[in-house]
Parts: structure tokens; sequence; C-alpha cells
């Protein structure tokens, strides 16, 4: 755990005692407590200290989300412009740390660690815990996927409500369109090998209106769900 | 006379039935057999064809022996060829074994042996020894032979599978049907089927030759058709009559490639196109309710190109247009994907606010006919290189119909020439890349990863597979996964991601 750059202890402690006990209780948790009402939601929960495996059907369950930013149009060439500009710096190579804020356009937005109890990410429930729209939004989330040895010929298999664009380590892979709901593996990759140890997946998910969620795995050439992996988020570091 | 020209017209348009390209005049083929790579059937009068790929067939070497109506089979090393001879007025007949260990004259394993007589008649007993048809039972590795031509029974006789000569001599025939010739049994699903030709031979167009089956669950009978009648009485389900250039199918013979394509070959008694000769012909074989059903060769048309086990289209990945114009959902809101709280601005909608209880608005379409979408009105918008390819939800637009079309002097495969398949409309085709994914060349080179092989699976699907993949030696099939993409796997045909529809587009 990166301390220095723990928002509930980085800000605002004044004396040693007050510094003691904050990381004494941050060390307990294993992980900044949410301390904003994510853990009341239905389907999310805090993530533990230790990597996490994929679910036995290989859902990605492990995500650093930001606070959703406005948005709209779900064609392509629309999302491809909304994504494609830069909402805030480095927004497609950085690592980013629960608490760690960004600014986009005079709005402060947040990153989050969440866990998913289920298949599927529950971005509706993300923002609506946090009391931010829910409709035509662009929601980034990142993960890591780490990797014991080099996988070769996985996919990246995705679905979203509704249109989203995904990176494997900085490449494009995947983006679907329209206004559509989650279908599991509705958008699949090429090929790709996963390299050994840590492996930068993101996306970028922009809702019209009503329920948004997304959910990720990969698929090996078989067609079967990759498991053998662990995942984490940048604030439980290796 | 109005409907006269009209139907000629329709007639001219409707999609081409294809056959088999080069030498294919033949009477009473065998059921094909493979040798080295070749495809070989031989038939009445020692006439033999040969080909290298299926689809483009040449005259082959005369065997030692030839006569009428012969089959062939492989078992084990060797091959067994049946061949029926008339030994004085008919129903006088006998049926006569040779084999050889190959059936390329080139061969130094080429050497036919004589076998003698497997199965006579007499001339006086209900029987007429020949048209033999050998089957090799899956089930116990018991060889079989089924004869007979119209006088008396279809008979069945056990072969020795080491000799292809007689078993059991002593034992009589099992008589299986009447009034039918060219019999010959397959197995599937724990039934014997017995598919034999019923109706007149030899007349060219006048030939009423058609394919019947009935079934069993053993293999000496009785075999039932579908409604119960014993072939032994008469019965017969139809499996194959005449229809479109082809007049006169029969003297069935099941061809299976090993990946779970089931084909069959057959002759017509006159292909009109060819001026009524009697040629080979090889179809697809499909399965429907337990009884085999007759498929079709493909026919070249436009398209769409959907896979069975998702419904999505195959389609090019650019934004696609809506048919008739791009109109805005008035009002946004949840579920709609628009802006929140009402129309934008200079949208479509502003100029057009839904009546309050009328039928205009949203509903009322424009009015008019909307013509179909042709690439020439969208494809501007489009990448001028590769496009790779994608699957969706079927929209009737451009990027979503493919003109399959087959090409010449590209060599073919069992019964049909490869196929390219482009956008309609457009020179852009489909194309195999070297990493098994698919993408589209914005003109077709004729480059084998652009030659498409397209099979009929035994469920009415079509399984699609390049030519070659570069630097791949496996076969290749396009595979659907996930809901919304397609690849290439290694062709599985029991596996549904690789069965397709053809759809009017």
């Amino acid at each position: 755990m990166n301390l220095h750059r723990h928002p509930m202890i980085y800000r605002g402690l004044r004396s040693p005692l007050v510094v003691s006990i904050a990381l004494v209780g941050a060390y307990l948790a294993g992980t900044p407590s949410l301390g904003n009402g994510l853990e009341t939601t239905p389907s999310l929960r805090k993530p533990g200290s230790s990597d996490t495996a994929p679910s036995p059907q290989g859902f990605i369950q492990r995500w650093m989300l930001l606070e959703p930013i406005p948005a709209t149009g779900l064609t392509d060439k629309v999302v491809r412009e909304t994504v494609g500009k830069e909402h805030f710096p480095n927004q497609l190579t950085v690592l980013p740390q629960a608490g760690d804020k960004v600014k986009v356009g005079d709005t402060e937005l947040s990153w989050h660690a969440v866990e998913t109890k289920d298949y599927n990410v529950n971005l509706f429930h993300f923002a609506r815990a946090l009391q931010k729209p829910t409709s035509n939004i662009l929601t980034w989330g990142v993960t890591v996927v780490n990797c014991p040895q080099e996988m070769s010929d996985v996919r990246l298999a995705i679905g979203s409500n509704a249109a989203s664009i995904w990176w494997l380590n900085g490449e494009e892979l995947v983006g679907i369109y329209g206004d559509r709901q989650t279908v599991i593996d509705d958008g699949v990759s090429r090929r790709v090998t996963l390299k050994k140890g840590a492996n930068v997946l993101r996306c970028a998910v922009i809702n019209g209106g009503g329920a948004t969620d997304f959910c990720a795995r990969f698929l090996g050439e078989d067609g079967k769900p990759v498991l053998g992996y662990t995942v984490s988020v940048p604030s439980v570091p290796k | 006379m109005k409907s006269r020209l009209l139907g000629a017209l329709l007639l001219a348009l409707a999609p081409a039935a294809f056959a088999l390209d080069g030498q294919v005049q033949i009477h009473d083929p065998s059921t094909l057999v493979r040798d080295g790579g070749r495809y070989y059937t031989y038939g009445t009068g020692g006439t033999t064809l040969v080909s290298d790929d299926g689809w483009t067939w040449r005259r082959g070497t005369t065997p030692a022996r030839s006569g009428m109506a012969p089959d062939a089979i492989r078992v084990g090393d060797r091959y067994f060829v049946y061949v029926a001879r008339n030994v004085g007025a008919q129903p006088r007949a006998d049926i006569n074994l040779i084999t050889s260990r190959s059936l390329d004259p080139e061969s130094p394993d080429y050497k036919w042996e004589e076998g003698g007589v497997v199965a006579s008649s007499d001339g006086v007993e209900d029987c007429n020894a020949i048209d033999p048809g050998a089957f090799l039972d899956p089930n116990d590795g018991k060889l079989w032979l089924v004869y007979g031509s119209y006088f008396g029974f279809i008979r069945l006789v056990e072969m020795d599978p080491a000799t292809g000569k007689r078993r059991n001599a002593e034992v009589p025939p099992v008589n299986l049907a009447v009034n039918c010739e060219a019999p010959i049994v397959i197995f599937r699903d724990g039934w014997y089927y017995l598919i034999a030709t019923h109706g007149s031979c030899c007349r060219g167009a006048d030939s009423g030759y058609n394919l019947r089956m009935g079934r069993s669950k053993q293999i000496t009978g009785p075999y039932l058709d579908h409604e119960g009648i014993d072939m032994i009485q008469g019965g017969g389900k139809l499996f194959l009559g005449s229809g479109g250039r082809f007049v006169g199918p029969g003297h069935f013979g099941l061809i299976e490639d090993g990946t779970g394509v089931e084909k069959f070959s057959l002759h017509y008694e006159a292909d009109l196109v060819r001026g009524g000769a009697s040629v080979l012909d090889i179809r697809p074989l499909l399965w429907k309710d337990g009884w085999p059903v007759a498929g079709e060769n493909f026919r070249e048309g436009t398209y769409r190109i959907e896979s069975l086990r998702t419904g999505t289209a195959l389609e090019l990945v650019v934004e696609g247009t809506p048919v008739g114009g791009r109109r805005a959902r008035p009002g946004g809101g949840p579920g709609f994907g628009g802006p929140p709280g009402g129309p934008r601005p200079g949208s479509t909608n502003a100029a057009r606010p839904r009546p309050p209880g009328g039928t205009g608005g949203l509903f009322a379409g424009t009015g008019v006919p909307i013509p179909p979408q042709e690439a020439a009105q969208v494809s501007t918008n489009w990448p001028s290189g590769e496009i790779p390819t994608r699957m969706a939800n079927y929209l009737c637009q451009a990027q979503q119909k493919w003109t399959v079309t087959a090409v010449t002097n590209a060599g073919g495969y069992l019964g049909s020439p490869y196929f390219k398949i482009t956008i309609a409309g457009t020179d852009r085709a489909l194309t195999a890349t070297a990493d098994r994914e698919l993408t589209t060349a914005p003109t077709f080179t004729g480059e084998p990863a652009q030659l498409w092989r397209l099979d009929q699976l035994t469920d009415g699907s079509w399984r699609l597979m390049p030519k070659a993949v570069p630097g791949v030696s496996q076969p290749m099939a396009i595979s659907a996964i996930g809901s919304s993409f397609a690849t290439l796997s290694q062709s599985t045909a029991s596996d549904e991601k690789q069965h397709w529809r053809f759809e009017a587009p």
C-alpha cells in the first residue's frame, strides 16, 4: 500500500498519534476504506488485500473505476471521438490508486477500487452509490492481470451496456458500439498474448440511459475461459 | 404471354445449380473411392472417371473387368470392385469381384486380381443379380452386398471383409425390397437405411428414375418407409427426384470425407444443360428427423451470412447507416441512448414532434417506400484499405450483404468450385489472414486466402473454409466466437460455432 498516496491518510492528518492510528487502521483493513457508500451496493464490495483469481467462469471481478464523466452518443464514430478526447492526463497509461483524483474540465473525479460479487461490474450501482449521474456517462476502468507465465492465443471477451472500447497493455483490442445490453462474450478480440507478469487491462464504457455494466474475461483457443492468473488493482501493489 | 415471359425471366435469374466440371458423362457410377488424394468412380461399360479435387473430372483407365453398374469400396488396404454382367437372357446374371491395392494405374500396386462370382441369378428365380452395392458395417466390421434390379427381389448377402468374397455361401440371400434397383445400405444412429432407385432408366429426359428409401434396426430388414410400408411390398420414402436441369437421379453412393461432412454421388439420367447426357453429380447429404435428405451445392447469389449459434451476421467493421438514413428518436431518456431532455437542436425530431395521441411521429415512417441500401450509397465513408470483419444484428445494411460467386479456373472440392465472397456491389473480398483471422481486401486477387469452400453440413447449415491460410497447414473454418466476432479455427464440422446460414439479404 502506498501510504503517501492514500487519500484518507495523506489528507489533513495532523498529529503523530492520529497518523499512527490511521496507519494501523489502514493496515488492518488491508485496503483503503471506500467510505463513500459503495459498500452498500448490492453487487460491489471492497477488494481484499491479496490478489484474487478470476471467477470460475473466468470473469475479472476486481477493478479500479473512475467516477463517471458526462458523455453522449453511442454510434461508432461518436464513441471513438468521445474516448479519443483527452479527459485527463495519461488516460490510456495511468495506473491509478484508490483515491487518486483527476480533473476533468472543472470537475474533480476520484478513482475507486471495487470488486463485484457477480460476473459483471454494475456501473449503475457504482454511480448511484456515489450520487453521480447514471445516464449519458463515460466510465473508465483499469485492472491488472498477473500471469505466472506467458499465455498465448488467448482472446479478450467482453460485454457492456452500452458501448465500450478495451485496451490490453496499451493496445486497443475490442470496441463494441451502439445502444446495447451486456451479453457475455459479446465482443471478442483477435488472438493475443498475455505476457508473464503484470498486464494492464483498461476499458472505457459509455452509457446512454438506464442500466450500465460490463463484464470481461479471457478465452482460450477452445473457447473456454482462461484461468490460472490473478487479478489486482494498483492500490494493492504486488 | 406476359406471365410466360416473366416465368422465363425468373427462371433465368434464379441462382444457377452447379454441375461438376470436366468430363462427367457416366451411367450407373459406383460409390466414389479415394486413393492417393484422387477420387475414382466406375460406371457401366467400363467408364472410369478420375478427379484430383472432386470438382473437375476426366476420363480414367478402365479396370481389368468392366460390365454393368459397378460398386467400389475400400476395406483395409484393398479396393473391392463388384461388377455385374448378364450371362444370358435377363434375369440371368452374376456379380464378379476384382481387387487391387491401388486405383492409380501409375502405382506399382495397381494390379487387379479376379475374385470370382460372388452372387448370381439363374434366370428363373425372382432376382436379377446386377447393380451391387457394398456396405461395411461400422458396428461390427461385417461386409455386406445388396444387389438386384426389378426382376423380383433386392437381396442381401454377407461378404468376407478379408477377401471381398462371399461368406457363408450356404446361407440363402435375404430378400429386402422389390420394384427397384441399384440398392445400397448406409448406417446412422442405430438405423440401417436401404436406398434404392425406383422408376425407369435409360430414356434420357423421359427417365423416371428417383431415389427412395426405408430403414431398419437390423441389416437384414425389414426396411420400412416413413409410412411404415415395407420396401419388400413396394414401400419407399422419396429421397430425391428430378428437378431443375437434372432428370432421373439414381445410383446413390455415400461419401464421408472424414471431417464430419457427408455427401453422396449419383448420376442423372439427363442433364438438360448438357443436352440430356447422363452425368455424375455430388451433393451434400443432410439428416432430418432420422432420415437422410438430399442437400444442394451452393448457389451463387447475394446473402446475409448469419451464425447459427449467435444469430448475428458477418459485417465489415464500419459504422452502419440505417436504411433510409438516420432518424434520431425523440425524447432520449432511459434506454434511448439520446441526450436527456428531448431532441437535440437541429435534429430530425426537433422539426418533427410526435403528435399527442396521433399515429405520426416516431412510428409513421417516411410515407414512401425505402429502397434497399446499396454499397455505393454508403461506402464513401468506408476506409479504402483492408477492413476487418465482425458480427452484429442484421439491419439490412450494405456492409452486411455478401455476394458469393464461383471462381472459374480456380479448382474446387467435392461437388463445387471455389467461391469468392465479396461485399455486394463491390470487389471487396473476404480474406483469411496469416494470424488466422478474417479481413476484407479492397479487391479480389484470386489468392488462395480469398477462395472459399462452402460445404453444406448434415444439419443444413454451411461451413466456410478458406482454400488456404498463409502459414497454416491444418484446415480452418470460420468460427463465430462470442456474439460479435468471427475468426478462423481448426475445422470441426460438429462445432456449432462453425455452422452458418446463408439467407436472402
